[in-house]
């Protein structure tokens, strides 16, 4: 498996957005140091999914994003889709697809005009397969899977697109508690290996407090705040953006568990 | 499972046609084109046609020991049909494989845009006008088809963009649908202004292959390259875009430009079909879903395979056509239909018990 030997930073300067009307998000700057894992949190309809579109390109914005050293906005699509891989929120399965066939769709922006598929677009998308454990499955359809192997298949793709950041847009949405911390433990250990800069949106503050190093409340299409975990996920932020009431431990390593508390008749 | 026997060394995989289904398909195809040249009102021995039609292939020097009537038979009148059959049958079900990719819709065929409607407003105008009687050198029939067809599909994808950006593929289907209804009321006030060409103009409407000798086959031949050529070369794209817009894009792809250029291939091979053959339903529907449901979804089997058994499906429909009610012949959208809908449904049950 090939790691891209350098890690590549990602920076947005006063992005916006306008969807029908509707200012989604509003002059957003930040920038991500290479290697980093970015958790976006915030409430439902805050402009997350919005953020993460600005990213991979497939939403329209003003401002700039920049990747590495190069704008994005002038990066021919199949350049941006050797630098970043989408691990979307809900993906498009075409029906009867195989697990193989599925995750050699990565290579894609590896290929010539024709996207065919070479023996080394094989044997990359093989060897993802091995490491995440899906080569059991590697010819069975994707419509058969549970919905956790179904994500480890989307997953796979995106690492067999080979590139240097990986963005998730909620990776874990439909995932019991059990699948949710196999995959983003699977994702911890591939950023690792392969020195990955990981960009995520996570609606479970306790999962983010837990996995992200750089943390980023986004409230209205505004970014409230951003920081290291500790910074961030205190009783006060949650309660002002989320209306909840909750505690935060800071762990010796820097992660931070949340606990949040039911709300009670008084 | 029952695709693990085209395994290749690197993953028995379906994203890859495989030597044994593009051998079944080609075939298909010998197989249609013999039984097409040895069926009719003359039998003329299999193995004799075997040997006639080898003996064109460059280098290879057999007699067939046909008399000269026999061979008239066999190359002025038979051979001329069943390509012209091949033909037709591989570019409507390949342009409807194409149709079906590029709107990630299993209904959509090769008449969605308005080609079906177009060519028969261009049809009835040129039968109404007698343009047959004015123009003595070519048939104008077909043109005005092909005409009419490419103007409702050039119709519906300039009216489902605006501001410069192309439209939604949801947005270019209703536009097609409304192209289809204003050509139709169009074609229908005509022809029921001239009901004495009424006949005609249904006869043309119900589709047919008959010929005289190889000018429809000539006339199809530059169409059918440029469309069979497009819809090869954009297999890959195809399956990429099978993930939808968004998602193609962050993989590389300009699902816009890709969608664009399919459609022009594919509409261009479907509406020269349509003028030299009228309206043959069914195929550009059935043979890709039987092609995806025996040999897997990827389009790098689907369009090659349904070029290949489409135009197989329709040689020999037509041999069914011109025999059952011999010397009469049926229309061949009714053969297409009636034996095409049981084997669909076959394939259908089949698959749904495991």
């Amino acid at each position: 498996m090939t790691s891209t030997g350098r890690s590549v930073e990602v920076e947005w300067s006063e992005v916006s957005v306008v969807l029908g009307g509707r200012t989604v998000l509003d002059g957003f700057d930040l920038t991500v140091p290479g290697g980093s894992w970015l958790a976006v949190i915030g409430p439902n309809g805050a402009g997350k999914t919005s953020l993460m579109r600005t990213l991979a390109g497939t939403l329209a914005h003003t401002g700039t994003v920049r990747i590495g050293d190069d704008d994005a906005g002038r990066m021919p699509g199949r350049e941006r889709a050797r630098r970043l891989a989408v691990v979307p929120q809900h993906p498009v399965i075409p029906p009867g697809i195989g697990v193989f066939e599925y995750a050699l769709l990565g290579r894609s922006p590896h290929q010539g005009l024709r996207f065919s598929a070479s023996d080394l677009d094989r044997r990359r998308t093989s060897e993802v397969l091995v490491r995440l454990e899906l080569d059991g499955f590697a010819y069975r359809s994707v419509d058969t899977l549970s919905g956790g192997e179904r994500q480890r298949v989307v997953v796979a793709r995106a690492l067999v697109q080979d590139t240097p950041i990986l963005v998730l847009d909620e990776p874990t949405s439909f995932l019991d508690l059990g699948h949710q911390l196999e995959v983003l433990e699977l994702i911890a250990e591939l950023r690792a290996e392969r020195l990955l800069t990981v960009i995520s949106t996570l609606h479970d503050l306790a999962v983010a407090g837990q996995f992200a190093d750089v943390v980023a409340v986004l409230d209205d299409g505004h970014l409230i705040t951003h920081g290291m975990p500790a910074e961030v996920l205190t009783p006060e932020i949650i309660a002002n953006h989320w209306g909840v009431h909750a505690d935060s431990v800071v762990d010796e390593d820097g992660s931070v568990t949340v606990t949040v508390h039911r709300r009670r008749p008084t | 499972m029952a695709r693990d026997r085209w395994a290749s060394p690197t993953g028995p995989d379906t994203s890859r046609l495989g030597g044994r289904w593009l051998a079944a398909g080609i075939a298909s195809v010998l197989v249609a084109a013999v039984i097409g040249v040895a069926t009719g009102p003359v039998p003329i021995p299999i193995w004799q046609v075997i040997r006639e039609l080898a003996d064109r292939l460059p280098l290879i020097d057999v007699d067939s020991s046909l008399s000269p009537a026999d061979q008239a038979i066999v190359w002025d009148l038979r051979a001329p049909r069943v390509v012209l059959g091949l033909l037709v049958g591989a570019l409507l079900a390949g342009s409807g494989a194409a149709y079906q990719g590029v709107f990630r819709n299993p209904l959509a065929d090769p008449y969605l845009l308005g080609i079906a409607a177009g060519a028969g407003l261009g049809a009835t105008i040129a039968i109404v006008a007698r343009l047959r009687d004015a123009v003595g050198f070519i048939d104008p029939v077909p043109l005005a088809a092909f005409l009419g067809a490419l103007l409702a599909v050039a119709a519906a994808g300039t009216l489902s963009t605006r501001r410069g950006s192309s439209g939604s593929p949801a947005t270019l289907i209703l536009a097609g649908v409304a192209v289809a209804n204003f050509f139709t009321a169009i074609q229908t006030f005509i022809q029921q202004q001239n009901s004495e060409t009424l006949q005609q103009v249904f006869a043309w409407i119900l589709g047919r292959l008959s010929t005289a000798g190889w000018g429809e086959v000539r006339l199809l031949a530059p169409y059918a390259v440029i469309c069979v050529v497009g819809l090869l070369l954009s297999v890959g794209s195809l399956d990429v875009l099978a993930v939808g817009d968004e998602e193609a894009t962050t993989l590389g792809l300009r699902p816009r430009t890709v969608r664009r250029l399919v459609l022009m291939a594919a509409s261009l091979g479907a509406a020269a079909a349509v003028a030299v053959s009228g309206l043959i339903g069914f195929v550009g529907l059935v043979v890709p879903h039987a092609v995806r449901m025996l040999a897997g979804t990827s389009h790098r089997r689907v369009i090659p395979l349904s070029l290949l058994f489409g135009g197989a499906f329709l040689a020999l429909a037509d041999v069914v056509a011109r025999t059952v009610r011999s010397p009469a012949e049926l229309p061949i959208g009714v053969i297409t239909a009636f034996i095409g809908a049981p084997f669909f449904l076959f394939i259908l049950r089949r698959q749904a018990t495991p």
